[in-house]
């Protein structure tokens, strides 16, 4: 098939049988590739109440159709399971190489089914695929056990790795790649810990067909062109995703002290230029990507090499932690990458830590002796450690603020700060009502590259709630999760502001089909209607309450800082999902329609 | 003219390597290409690429002739009258002359075609006039 690999490949790992079967046409038709075909095999063959932590759960990665291509940024990699951290759909998306070289061993997506009775890892090498055993790597961290495979079996290899924080099943563990790339949010990490899958490592020699080279070349070349072209090309490499740091404290977004306020005062020692002038070695890209936004790191004081930090980790491991020391959240960063737990999490675990001890809530009875205020470095490298292996106090804080917020109770599940029991990544929004509403309506909890648009806040008025906002916020969440699903990157699109349009031929050039946009929204907009529906599936009294975000938005401005005094009124909470249910044809109460159902062509699948 | 790279700048991100292939083979296969990426982490941290001198050192110990120069001056195997004996292989100072037989039946290098340089976005490779070499 033109622009695929041709196959899926299925391990049950309780049995150890490996099989593979053809990638179906109509799947490939409806969902096109990479996170559409995560939302159709969970939704499709997960069964209906099953475990998170059990053995019907799977874990379906996949590529799209710009996988393994000369399609700037086609490294992109989907990881999709039934979330161990929220209870329903998770999916993150990898970059790297990872992606590239399945397809280039034919392989579309990789089922990972059941549970294996000991630690393996699957290897595969073109048509050959192996569950081998892994007992020996078993506990190991994601670093030292990259490179024994890269030393082992060569750098044509490409690695996926969890460490002690998915064997030690830490709902929010993630995926290792790359020394620094992670499919890093709601457990995916668990999942293979769970299976007992310590590593995937992949090689692969095919040609990856497509239905018409020379139009492929030439629409290629010029996306290539268009990003080389580019005005912000040089800025956005030189910085890559800390470019946003500053500006996110100028304008009261970088989440600081558990979110507490949008602006840190400590923020210049944790900027991109900061950053990019004390510690950065090398830009590091993903699978064919012009616009390096990986920054390789050193760090003398911790003699450390790490990928990163990007600007979610720097907002959640700095500012949100009262850090100011670029080079302490470097260290804390390579922590969770070696133990193998999300940064984004952990920064909004330990942050809301530090909110209960400085409240009184937690003691030193509990934090086992930390002296856990804001601000402290080296408690903040023991409670990642602690977290990764669910220790102490790191027990608590192991379940995600949602589930140790309800334990510990006393007012703290107010400054949990999530949705759908994700914690929210880095953007505060105690005024930036597009972001607020795109976090609480975001199909896997409160994450931000679905629908990005806290900038549109600043540009139509921030506490603006007119219904041009939430259809900017639905556009955005039916049109960037498409370039997961085709397995390209959106940051040449977001950042250096290339045309979409010169994605379409190149689409059409690949896989013989012409789509334009507006069928590759409509797409978006049916897995982002599949999914919602696999939450309520999976969640008796789903609803419109899942959609509320955290009351610190909309009860608590801050004290400080840029949006000193600003806060979203709760009424306009409920009139943004009024307007969101309504645009999207969904019920009162959040659920899409059967008109919306039908119209999408998803009434069989959801039945 | 030949490929010049400045290892400091690459990213490893292999755009290069498909574009290579693209124009070699016609196909989407960066293992069919003719430049080398070799990355060196956790530590250092830095990419080494490899790229073909035009050095022509694979032509003069080629029996069939195989390796021919082009309008650009740029060696390229002929693919009709490579018999993969490999002689060419380790005579490569930079090790970019490949024979894989289970991928190509033929040997590969680098025609100067410039695709590489085309789709590189951080300018790490370019083409010029070969430096003279120092006595």
């Amino acid at each position: 098939m033109n622009g695929y690999g041709g196959q899926i490949l299925r391990v049950d790992l309780t049995t150890g049988k490996i099989t593979k079967e053809p990638t179906p046409t109509d799947v490939v038709r409806d969902f096109i590739g990479g996170r559409g075909f995560g939302a159709y095999f969970l939704f499709k063959e997960v069964p209906q109440g099953a475990d998170p932590l059990g053995s019907a759960n799977k874990l379906i990665i996949s590529s799209g159709p710009f996988s393994g291509l000369m399609i700037p940024g086609a490294g992109k990699c989907d990881f999709t399971t039934k979330s161990p951290l929220t209870g329903g759909y998770a999916s993150a998306s990898m970059g790297g190489h990872f992606t590239a070289e399945m397809k280039y061993a034919g392989l579309d997506s990789i089922l990972l089914e059941g549970i294996s009775p000991k630690p393996v890892y699957l290897f595969i090498d073109d048509d050959k695929v192996e569950l081998r055993d892994a007992a020996d790597l078993w506990g190991k961290g994601t670093i030292v056990v990259e490179k024994h495979f890269k030393e082992k079996l060569g750098e044509e290899f490409q690695v996926a790795v969890i460490g002690p924080g998915g064997e030690n099943r830490v709902p929010y563990a993630c995926i290792n790649h790359d020394y620094g790339r992670q499919a890093g949010r709601g457990g995916v990490g668990t999942m293979m810990g769970v299976k007992k899958v310590k590593a995937i490592v992949i090689h692969g020699t095919k040609s990856i067909p497509v239905a018409d080279l020379a139009a492929y070349r030439k629409a290629g070349m010029a996306i290539y062109k268009a990003c080389k072209d580019a005005e912000g090309l040089k800025e956005w490499t030189r910085y890559g995703t800390t470019v946003v740091t500053s500006w996110c404290d100028e304008v009261g977004a970088l989440p600081t002290r558990n979110f507490s306020a949008g602006s840190f005062e400590g923020g210049k020692g944790i900027y991109g230029q900061t950053m990019r002038e004390k510690i950065v070695i090398t830009d590091k890209g993903c699978f064919g990507c012009p616009s390096p936004c990986g920054k390789y790191s050193r760090s003398k004081k911790y003699n450390i090499n790490v990928e990163g930090p990007e600007y979610e980790t720097i907002g959640l491991m700095g500012a949100n932690l009262g850090i100011d020391d670029i080079e302490a959240v470097a260290q804390a960063n390579l922590l969770c990458d070696d133990l193998g737990i999300d940064t984004i999490s952990t920064g909004n675990a330990i942050g809301w830590a530090m909110e209960c001890y400085e409240k009184g809530i937690l003691t030193k009875k509990d934090t086992d002796g930390l002296e856990l205020k804001f601000g402290n470095i080296e408690a903040t490298f023991e409670l990642i450690e602690k977290i990764a292996r669910r220790e102490g106090l790191g027990a608590l804080l192991a379940k995600g603020v949602k589930r140790a917020s309800q334990k510990v109770g006393k007012g703290s599940e107010k400054f949990a700060i999530h949705v759908k029991g994700m914690e929210q990544s880095a953007y505060a929004t105690h005024n930036a009502t597009a972001m607020l509403l795109a976090y609480m309506t975001c199909d896997v909890g409160a994450h931000h590259n679905r629908s990005w648009a806290i900038t549109y806040d600043l540009q139509v008025g921030r506490d603006k709630v007119v219904p041009e906002k939430v259809a900017r916020v639905i556009w955005l969440q039916n049109f960037r999760p498409m370039f997961d699903v085709l397995g390209g990157c959106r940051l040449q699109w977001v950042e250096l502001g290339i045309d979409r349009n010169l994605y379409e031929p190149a689409l059409e050039a690949i896989t013989g089909v012409h789509r334009t946009w507006e069928d590759l929204e409509k797409v978006g907009e049916r897995i982002w209607n599949l999914t919602r529906m696999y939450w309520a599936r999976e969640n008796d009294g789903f609803g419109r309450q899942w959609d509320m975000p955290s009351p610190r938005f909309y009860e608590e401005p801050p004290m400080t800082g840029a949006t000193k005094g600003q806060i979203t009124r709760f009424e306009d909470v409920n009139t943004l999902l009024d307007m969101y249910y309504e645009q999207r044809g969904w019920t009162s109460d959040g659920m899409p329609a059967p008109a919306t159902l039908a119209q999408l062509g998803l009434t069989e699948l959801v039945a | 003219m030949r490929l010049y790279v400045d290892s400091a700048k690459c990213s490893g991100c292999n755009a290069c390597r498909v574009a290579c292939s693209l124009n070699l083979f016609g196909e989407n296969n960066p293992k069919k290409a003719a430049i080398v990426i070799e990355p060196h982490f956790p530590a250092p941290g830095v990419y080494e690429v490899k790229v073909c001198t035009q050095c022509g050192d694979c032509a003069a110990v080629c029996p069939t002739e195989a390796i021919k120069q082009n309008e650009k001056g740029a060696y390229y195997v002929d693919f009709a009258e490579c018999n993969l004996c490999e002689a060419c292989v380790p005579e490569c100072p930079e090790g970019v002359m490949f024979v894989r037989a289970e991928l190509a039946n033929a040997a590969w290098k680098c025609d100067l075609c410039g695709d590489c340089v085309a789709v590189c976005g951080t300018s790490a490779l370019w083409i010029a006039e070969k430096e003279p070499v120092a006595a």
